[in-house]
């Protein structure tokens, strides 16, 4: 039981300080790895390479996993409930605060020059996505042969996608990424 | 009752087809939140991506407390956390127990590599909406380049960026009253 304790609080306090979303939640993970013998660093690997793989939030994914193999379904829950109790608290006062002020001219002010700067950051992130879906970058930098830095079978489907979801724009994203899975699985990407 | 358990699947949708981080949540949020049941507008998703940049946690979970704390105070927020968590918890659940070696199978990665496709041509239009809500005149524009490239290409942590920004949104509206009162 106390284990189960110490297992919900560390994972509280890794969602109260990891700032930035999913991936700033692992260097919390490797330190829980070295403090405690509750999983290995290879075991991390694991579970990365697997929240990665699967939907859903990374972080969240990954204190699943942690918890799920430390004390089963139940351990899963409450590792997550631990790691999103501080975001709910944290956020639900700031959503109150911003309810209130949300007509004062400095606020407004702000968050006026916050929305572009999100536009960007999403953009950057956008590109390193594009990078590993549509290009082979290793396979460039070890070759030096422009040839083969394009994923052409990748880009083929991208650029099809993109037509199909303009053209009906009112399918549902899920259809999209069904179609471009089993594409994946029938030309083996 | 039947809002929250409304705002509880919508959520768990969105949870179970994300695949990356917070970002690539971006157009099933739009879908979902947006278009279908107008919980938020994009200028109010824009908004609470900024401050779940500069918060705890995890972003895709800060921003379903935050449209569930809009539409239905505390208990929304937390029924759409509890949403965009339960995906994750049983999937997991059956994966790490049942699928020991499911990052390697060859079906899955395929398919993954098709996903990320997917999700490339997915952020092309989420990109282009949210473009033309934030940028609207030369200076938003040179804070979307000036946050592009220090996103990109230095390794300054994301809060900063994102803190300087706001000092810059601040600076801009007390250049434009002041520009405005001399004239």
């Amino acid at each position: 039981m106390s284990g189960l304790l110490l297992m919900c609080y560390e994972f509280f306090m890794t969602g109260l300080f990891a700032i930035g979303g999913g991936l700033a939640t692992i260097p919390f993970l490797k330190e829980m790895a070295v403090k405690y013998n509750w999983f290995t660093l290879n075991d991390l690997t694991t579970m990365i390479a697997v929240s990665e793989s699967t939907p859903g939030p990374i972080g969240v994914n990954m204190s699943t996993y942690v918890g799920n193999s430390m004390y089963g379904f139940i351990g899963g829950i409450l590792a997550t409930l631990s790691l999103v109790a501080p975001s709910i608290i944290v956020i639900c006062i700031i959503a109150k605060m911003l309810k209130k002020f949300k007509d004062s001219k400095i606020v407004k002010s702000v968050f006026e020059g916050l929305r572009p700067a999100v536009v960007g950051l999403v953009l950057s992130a956008m590109v390193s996505i594009f990078a590993g879906a549509l290009l082979y970058v290793d396979k460039y930098t070890t070759s030096g042969n422009l040839m083969d830095l394009w994923n052409i079978k990748a880009i083929i489907l991208f650029v099809c996608l993109l037509v199909f979801y303009q053209w009906k724009n009112k399918i549902h994203p899920i259809f999209i990424i069904l179609i471009a899975a089993s594409m994946g699985v029938v030309f083996g990407f | 009752m039947k809002e929250l358990l409304q705002i509880y699947t919508a959520w768990f949708k969105m949870g179970l087809f994300t695949f990356g981080g917070g970002y690539a949540m971006l157009p099933m949020i739009q879908k979902e939140a947006i278009e279908k049941h107008h919980w938020a507008t994009e200028d109010e998703i824009l908004d609470y991506y900024a401050v779940g940049q500069c918060t705890p946690g995890i972003i895709a979970v800060n921003t379903a407390t935050f449209v569930g704390y809009k539409i239905k105070g505390i208990l929304g927020s937390i029924f759409a956390t509890l949403g965009v968590i339960s995906p994750s918890l049983i999937i997991i659940f059956l994966i790490s127990t049942l699928i020991k070696n499911f990052a390697e199978l060859e079906v899955v990665q395929h398919a993954l590599q098709g996903i990320q496709v997917a999700v490339c041509a997915l952020m092309v239009n989420a990109i282009m909406n949210l473009f033309k809500k934030g940028v609207k005149d030369i200076p938003t524009a040179l804070i979307f380049v000036g946050s592009f490239l220090l996103a990109h290409f230095t390794s300054i942590p994301t809060i900063f960026i994102v803190l300087l920004a706001g000092v810059c949104g601040y600076v801009l509206h007390f250049a434009k009253n002041r520009k405005e009162g001399v004239a």
